[in-house]
């Protein structure tokens, strides 16, 4: 008979306190993820691991660690289902302590699941969205600590911070 | 060479038929990555998707680039040092699920290096011009301060555990 398994209490294999954070980086394939790719500044000091819906992307940009999920988007709920269990798994097993994304929606389910595990979250809006908070970002809004969109109008119409562009 | 990209997502019939006329009143061939498109083309190669090493070739190799008003094209240019093209797709002929890229094409043609075609005939002017400068792969002031910024935001929170 086996003993059955201690609940996550205190978590037996917990890491060491560190000096970093745990980043969740979060994209979908083409202009998001390049966003996200001229923000790698920002973070990767800290322990990153990325997310996006394409492999080439994680191997020609050496995002490593790395992981792909389901692309989705707002017209197919059934993607959207099946990102989200995805990304919880995701979440489960990198436990981030910090998620960061630049859209779109797959990146709104992570914040929405991160955040629910105890993580500090992080939008920035595309910067292809020039005159209105994108769809996403406005979805994000109430999941995200830091919420930035790229363009000053745009930031002060909507309540976002604007605090650069990456053009 | 001049490459034309309208993206991986839609369909953008407008562009490549343009593109595919042009073609036919110069020299320089045209290389198109064309995504779903029925039809063929007269003068203009098309290729449905490029794999990413031939695409950046293909767009490091290019004399100009001509485009849909898409964020990744125009950071590629910046970052190949590019003269681009935009061709921002319309709502009013369905080519996206709004007018995004009319305004981002608005906001962005003061930038050096980025060429707004609003209409045909101003992809034509423009690709004729041997003259077009190419875009800037230097880090802007503004980028410096978003990567600041969450720079600090990451300093300021409690780490794990």
């Amino acid at each position: 008979m086996t003993t059955p398994e201690p609940k996550p209490v205190a978590s037996t294999n917990a890491p060491e306190a560190s000096e970093t954070h745990r980043v969740l980086a979060v994209a979908s394939a083409g202009g998001h993820w390049q966003q996200l790719m001229l923000l790698r500044p920002s973070f990767e000091r800290h322990e990153v691991h990325f997310a996006t819906t394409l492999q080439d992307l994680l191997d020609e940009y050496s995002a490593q660690p790395g992981s792909v999920v389901p692309d989705c988007n707002r017209d197919r709920k059934l993607d959207i289902l099946r990102n989200l269990l995805a990304m919880r798994r995701l979440i489960r097993q990198v436990r981030p302590t910090v998620v960061i994304s630049t859209g779109a929606l797959p990146g709104v389910i992570a914040l929405a699941i991160g955040r629910r595990y105890g993580a500090h979250t992080i939008w920035v809006d595309s910067v292809a969205n020039a005159e209105e908070m994108s769809m996403s970002g406005k979805l994000a809004r109430r999941f995200s600590d830091l919420w930035l969109s790229q363009w000053e109008e745009v930031a002060s119409k909507s309540g976002a911070e604007y605090a650069g562009a990456v053009l | 060479m001049i490459f034309v990209t309208i993206g991986m997502q839609l369909p953008f019939p407008r562009l490549l038929t343009a593109m595919d006329r042009i073609a036919g009143q110069t020299d320089e061939p045209v290389v198109a990555q064309t995504g779903p498109h029925d039809g063929k083309f007269e003068t203009l190669t098309g290729r449905v998707t490029l794999p990413p090493a031939e695409f950046d070739r293909t767009f490091a190799e290019a004399r100009v680039v001509v485009s849909h008003a898409g964020i990744g094209t125009i950071l590629s240019a910046k970052k190949m040092g590019k003269p681009l093209i935009l061709f921002p797709r319309r709502l009013e002929f369905s080519e996206h699920r709004n007018d995004h890229q009319l305004s981002t094409a608005r906001h962005l043609e003061a930038m050096p290096g980025i060429h707004v075609a609003w209409t045909e005939d101003d992809l034509e002017r423009l690709i004729m011009r041997q003259d077009l400068c190419g875009a800037s792969d230097e880090k802007s002031p503004s980028h410096a301060t978003l990567i600041n910024r969450i720079d600090s935001f990451l300093r300021d929170r409690p780490l794990r555990d």
